[in-house]
């Protein structure tokens, strides 16, 4: 398979990615290692919350999205990694049993200053329930390498 | 936890550490962003990270294991002095995450070419050690 580079990215769509299904055992799980409140814990206590219902961890739905990222075309990119999150929006709670869908829009793709060789690429990735409810929107850039220096390597 | 009047802007606290075992690393990388730099000591080197480097977003979890954590102990500080406690809602969200340096994995892999030298300095034994040495920041 051919490994994609900066050149691959132009600035519109890109692309749309699963759908993965998330199950309550999982939400359960990462809440219980990484973010053990009671409405990502306890149904009694979740009814009880502003969100009315046992949601996950929106760092689970973030890791969930890094996943179906890599799964979509991260894992054949030749990413150098990410600086970081320009912005992590949290609309509306990951349910157990949601069926997720990622579309990936490129922001912005420019030449690296500090490292030509490479470029940085700005993706927005929009993640939806089956419903077609937003469940958040995060811009993040990725450090992607050129063609010729792929090729070079 | 504190009620939103009790909040002081410009506060700081110091809510725990956390540990990165390569363990860790390549178990959080494996199901969510498995990169061959989370996964591989070898790739990780070979990466701008410059070792096995922990997924961002595993640091964000820890990150937030250790603030829920925190604020568990403060509730049950508070209960125990009877005070009333505050139960915080959820997050809309973040702005402006940084990962600005690689988490790397506490141990670092020492590989040493350990040579036996005579009296008349020729070579009698030698062989290629590797061990695993504890990087200065560990934890």
């Amino acid at each position: 398979m051919t490994t994609l580079t900066f050149e691959d990215f132009p600035p519109g769509h890109f692309g749309t990615f699963g759908p993965r299904h998330v199950t309550r055992e999982e939400i359960l799980a990462f809440a219980a290692e990484y973010d053990p409140q009671p409405m990502h814990l306890d149904e009694a206590a979740a009814n009880a919350s502003m969100l009315k219902g046992l949601s996950g961890s929106g760092w689970h739905l973030g890791s969930i999205m890094m996943r179906m990222l890599f799964d979509g075309f991260i894992g054949r990119t030749a990413s150098l990694g990410s600086p970081g999150v320009n912005e992590m929006r949290w609309m509306a709670p990951l349910r157990p049993g949601d069926d997720l869908t990622l579309d990936v829009d490129v922001a912005e793709a420019r030449i690296s200053n500090s490292r030509p060789e490479t470029g940085i690429v700005t993706f927005k990735g929009t993640i939806r329930n089956a419903a077609g409810m937003v469940l958040c929107e995060m811009e993040s850039p990725i450090i992607v390498r050129r063609r010729d220096e792929a090729g070079a390597k | 936890m504190r009620f939103f009047e009790d909040i002081e802007i410009g506060a700081q606290r110091e809510f725990g550490s956390f540990t990165f075992t390569a363990g860790d690393i390549k178990k959080f990388a494996m199901q969510f962003d498995p990169q061959r730099f989370h996964l591989d000591e070898e790739e990780g080197r070979k990466s701008l990270f410059g070792g096995l480097a922990a997924s961002g977003w595993h640091v964000a979890a820890v990150c937030m294991k250790l603030l829920v954590a925190d604020g568990k102990r403060l509730t049950a500080e508070a209960v125990a002095r009877g005070e009333k406690v505050a139960v915080w809602g959820p997050s809309p969200g973040f702005r402006e995450l940084r990962w600005t340096k690689p988490v790397l994995a506490e141990w670092g892999i020492l590989q040493a070419r350990n040579t036996g030298i005579n009296q008349r300095g020729e070579v009698v034994f030698s062989f290629l050690a590797t061990a695993f040495v504890p990087r200065r920041n560990a934890g």
